[in-house]
């Protein structure tokens, strides 16, 4: 009765392991083999569970304190100061500043690369092209973050003839150019997967090579490229050390992009990295960011994750 | 653009059943135009990608010109100070190694044995999408939300203090959903006929996991070892929260000394206003990119030297 009602394949698979679990079970250490991985598998749950319980138990102290609405819509951040105040509001601000010009800044560029690594290059150039990219992606964030403080600030700072070292622009620059190989190499692999009838047919039609890639290739791809874009947007989120070292960190209400701001990631820097005691309301500050932080990031990464699964089921 | 030309010549002239715009007479000027529009795109693309790879590789050059001058032996072989001139590394150099080691002998068996359950051992079940799912998951929260939950969990709560222990468990949380991510792919392309074929001669499933699986998934396993490796090194936001300092002016002996690792150097010395910290931060880049490349010639070597032994 209960085997007729799963699909085929599961009850094989059922069956199949039934005969070898009784055959392993001859050995008492296979059992014991068998709970070790188990609770290797159990760590990343565990993970998990640890960071909910550790952000929540300290966060939920630190609403005891700090009303949860002055903590949301309150528009001055100043823990620090003697005069305290507890609205995420600037710090919100500042990352979003940050990454929004980084996607600005990446967004085009690395969708004009990976448009044309798909559509235009010849293998050469793509093969060359997309491993020179990992290897760029691979470089460390601080690394970054100290391009922009030498580099990019300075020509900033001369271009705009502003006199404030730590901008968002700068963090904003080196935040993009450090989430661009994510997005060519993401968004080449979803132009890619688009099925070559597509281009083919549209081509039969007398369309160019431009009407294929934005009238046909693109928005068959859209959803991916999202998916693409969001999860470069969780990364420049999460992003620290570049924009601890670029941007500064004056947590203030503004969107211009030539003044220092403080970013979510920059503030538990700026924190930890001093002594704050254990248990007073500073230390919690962090934990009630950092809830903040990961709330953000994990709602983008499962977004993305959405659009992506439900794009490969669409092209099977 | 290969394949331009023959659509151009099926377009060449009037298009069949096209009727040109505005009473145009002259078929082949809306063609050309369509032709030079979609080439310019091309080169507009095409200049994307050249922007993309220049900036990126024009702005490490500039870190790499202004870090030259000041490596040296010295760099290497001396510890932190407030004189940029005397300036060195070598408790970070020390402390990365450290860090680097014990992280890669907590996250390896971990990283391996969760893999190995996820792919050998549990059958399909509701369980095991969650925990895939979770990991996924875990591979995309931000590096400084470890750092809060060691900092919350290890320096806390086990009062672990700022120890390299400390640093270590909280940088392999970090990379564990990269150790277990490619070790199941290495597992993957384990073709089933070799499972089988154990099965088929008696073996238990620990006996075909251990003698038949593993050393064919090896080289797989050991690139994404590298790579996680490569992460650890240049984690400075977890450490930071852990509580790690860069001025330590000593290296560590024991699992409860105080450290500190190459990226917090470089981040200490970047946020100091003087150019001559600026020049020695760019050197340690240097120093640590240079490791970096090391580990992935590393795997590069692994995968082409141990790759081939290991045929069907």
């Amino acid at each position: 009765m209960t085997n007729s009602s799963l699909p085929n394949a599961d009850t094989a698979a059922l069956a199949d392991d039934d005969w070898l679990t009784s055959a392993s079970n001859r050995h008492g250490y296979e059992r014991a083999i068998h709970a070790f991985l188990l609770a290797c598998a159990a760590v990343s749950v565990f993970t998990t569970i640890g960071i909910v319980v550790v952000l929540l138990a300290e966060s939920l102290q630190f609403f005891r304190e700090v009303s949860i609405f002055e903590f949301m819509f309150g528009t001055r951040w100043t823990p620090l100061f003697s005069e305290k105040h507890f609205g995420i509001l600037p710090l919100l601000c500042g990352s979003f500043l940050v990454t929004a010009g980084a996607i600005l800044i990446a967004g085009p560029i690395g969708l004009g690369t990976a448009i044309y690594l798909s559509e235009y290059a010849n293998p050469v150039v793509r093969e060359t092209v997309k491993p020179i990219l990992e290897v760029l992606a691979g470089i460390p964030s601080v690394v970054y973050g100290v391009m922009a403080v030498t580099t990019v600030s300075p020509v900033i700072r001369w271009l705009f003839q502003s006199d404030s070292i730590f901008n968002a622009l700068s963090a904003s620059v080196v935040v993009g150019f450090m989430v661009l190989p994510m997005i060519v190499s993401l968004s080449e692999d979803v132009l890619r997967a688009v099925p070559r009838d597509l281009r083919l047919a549209a081509y039969a039609l007398g369309a160019t090579k431009l009407q294929v890639t934005l009238g046909v290739v693109t928005p068959a791809a859209l959803s991916g490229i999202m998916a693409s874009f969001l999860l470069a947007i969780s990364r420049a989120v999460g992003e620290t050390m570049a924009v601890t070292l670029a941007a500064g960190a004056t947590a203030q209400l503004t969107l211009n992009p030539l003044e220092s701001v403080q970013t979510m990631t920059a503030y538990i820097v700026q924190v930890s990295a001093g002594d704050t005691p254990a248990g007073s309301l500073e230390y919690r500050t962090i934990f009630a960011v950092g809830l903040t932080l990961f709330v953000s990031t994990m709602l983008l990464n499962i977004l993305a994750q959405w659009i992506l699964d439900r794009m490969r089921e669409e092209y099977e | 653009m290969s394949e331009k030309k023959p659509i151009a010549h099926l377009t060449q002239g009037a298009p069949m059943g096209v009727v040109p715009p505005d009473g145009e007479n002259e078929p082949g000027i809306d063609t050309r135009r369509r032709y030079l529009a979609s080439d310019a795109f091309g080169v507009l693309c095409f200049l994307a990608m050249t922007t993309c790879l220049l900036a990126l590789v024009g702005l490490l050059a500039m870190v790499i010109i202004n870090g030259l001058p000041w490596v040296s032996w010295k760099l290497l072989s001396s510890f932190p100070s407030r004189t940029p001139e005397n300036a060195g590394i070598l408790s970070a150099l020390v402390g990365s190694v450290w860090l680097i080691s014990l992280t890669v002998l907590i996250s390896v068996p971990i990283g391996i044995g969760s893999a190995l359950y996820l792919e050998e051992y549990s059958k399909p079940s509701r369980w095991r999408r969650l925990v895939q799912l979770n990991i996924a998951n875990l591979a995309g929260v931000p590096s400084i939300v470890y750092g809060i939950l060691g900092l919350g969990l290890f320096v806390r709560a086990m009062s672990l203090q700022r120890s390299v222990l400390a640093g270590a468990l909280t940088l392999t949380l970090v990379v564990l959903p990269i150790v277990i991510l490619s070790a199941q792919e290495a597992l993957r392309a384990v073709p089933k006929s070799i499972r089988l074929g154990s099965y088929a001669l008696g073996a238990t499933r620990w006996q075909t996991t251990w003698h038949q699986v593993l050393p064919a998934a090896l080289p797989g396993m050991m690139t994404g070892v590298i790579l996680a490796m490569a992460r650890a090194l240049g984690e400075a936001a977890p450490l930071l929260a852990v509580g790690a300092v860069a001025y330590i002016a000593y290296v560590p002996r024991t699992l409860s000394d105080e450290f500190t690792a190459l990226p917090l150097q470089i981040y200490n010395w970047a946020s100091r206003p003087q150019a001559e910290f600026h020049g020695l931060a760019s050197a340690a880049i240097i120093v640590l990119l240079a490791v970096l490349i090391l580990l992935n010639a590393g795997a590069v070597f692994v995968r082409s030297r141990y790759g081939k032994r290991v045929k069907w």
